[in-house]
């Protein structure tokens, strides 16, 4: 099986565990408020992480290019309420501009 | 009669409430769709993580670790860490819809960000309106999402070099739109600066992958106390 379909079904099979455990474990192990803390942290956490490491870098070296362009732009869109599509379609256009033409 | 279209009326509300929900995000599908092809995914594969993972920080993430160079295992951590707060929402939902046998598999697999935050919008309509919510913005979603990874996947396919069409910055792009409606506070933006500076302090001499998920130590600090 190819690495690709590892992480496919890997990641698939783990995160429906998760969520089916979700409905089999008593509820009070939500009410733990550090639990509760530490999984709102999660997410923001590794997302930045994501976008750090997607923007800029490539495999073990920080590199800045037309990419930082394009993520910045989100940035500002965001920042004006642009919708999800939008900010990722301006994004994509301000970098491939860069990319392409520059 | 009055009770009935009293009913009835209160469910064309929590229907409405939960297509404006399912459609516009079901259609980030294609986004994801295209990254995933990007990222070196076959249409097959992005279609199997939208059908069977079905939540999209995660299928995001699985993605962007392996195009980064990153292993499975590392791939399928950090997916697996961003797929917990699935089974959080799972714990609050399972009394309000008191899912057996069949139901509850497929329940849990539509226990997602949206599904939840839908029908917990509805607590002043009643559960039975929670429940229909929950259902309504879960299937909605899943139906959307999937159509738009397929159509977006097939998209991507069809293009050459994905950088010439900005698709290696809207990536990034689209985890900054998923991190900021959740930048709510100081202490959260804090976490996100730390996290950035962490990841890629790290990026030069840990595998890919693995300083991205080094950044849970953050959480764990900052959400202990």
């Amino acid at each position: 099986m190819s690495e690709l379909w590892i992480a496919t079904l890997g990641a698939s099979a783990i995160c429906y565990l998760l969520k089916i455990l979700g409905y089999s474990l008593p509820q009070s192990t939500l009410n733990n408020p550090r639990i509760q803390r530490v999984n709102t942290f999660i997410p923001i956490v590794l997302l930045s992480a994501l976008v750090a490491v997607q923007t800029l870098t490539i495999d073990s070296q920080v590199i800045v290019d037309h990419r930082l362009a394009g993520v910045a732009v989100a940035a500002i869109a965001l920042k004006m309420r642009a919708s999800f599509p939008l900010m990722m379609i301006l994004a994509a256009l301000t970098s491939a501009l860069i990319y392409n033409f520059i | 009669m009055g009770q009935n279209s009293c009913v009835s009326f209160e469910r064309r509300t929590v229907l409405r409430d939960s297509l404006s929900v399912a459609i516009p995000v079901g259609s980030y599908g294609a986004a994801f769709g295209a990254a995933a092809v990007a990222g070196g995914f076959s249409v097959l594969q992005a279609c199997a993580l939208s059908l069977l993972l079905f939540s999209g920080a995660s299928q995001f993430a699985v993605v962007g670790v392996m195009a980064g160079g990153g292993t499975p295992l590392s791939s399928i951590a950090t997916g697996a860490l961003l797929g917990i707060r699935n089974g959080l929402y799972g714990m609050r939902m399972a009394p309000i819809l008191k899912l057996t046998g069949i139901q509850r598999f497929f329940g849990a697999q539509i226990t997602i960000d949206e599904s939840t935050g839908v029908a917990l919008s509805q607590e002043n309509r009643g559960e039975a309106a929670m429940r229909y919510g929950f259902f309504a913005t879960g299937i909605g979603v899943f139906v959307f999402w999937n159509l738009f990874t397929f159509i977006g996947a097939l998209g991507a396919n069809s293009i050459g070099d994905p950088s010439s069409w900005g698709l290696d910055a809207a990536v990034p792009a689209a985890f900054l739109g998923l991190v900021w409606p959740r930048l709510v506070n100081t202490k959260a933006r804090l976490a996100a600066l730390l996290s950035v500076l962490l990841a890629l302090s790290l990026t030069p001499f840990l595998g890919a992958g693995l300083p991205i998920i080094a950044t849970v130590f953050i959480a764990l600090v900052i959400g202990w106390k």
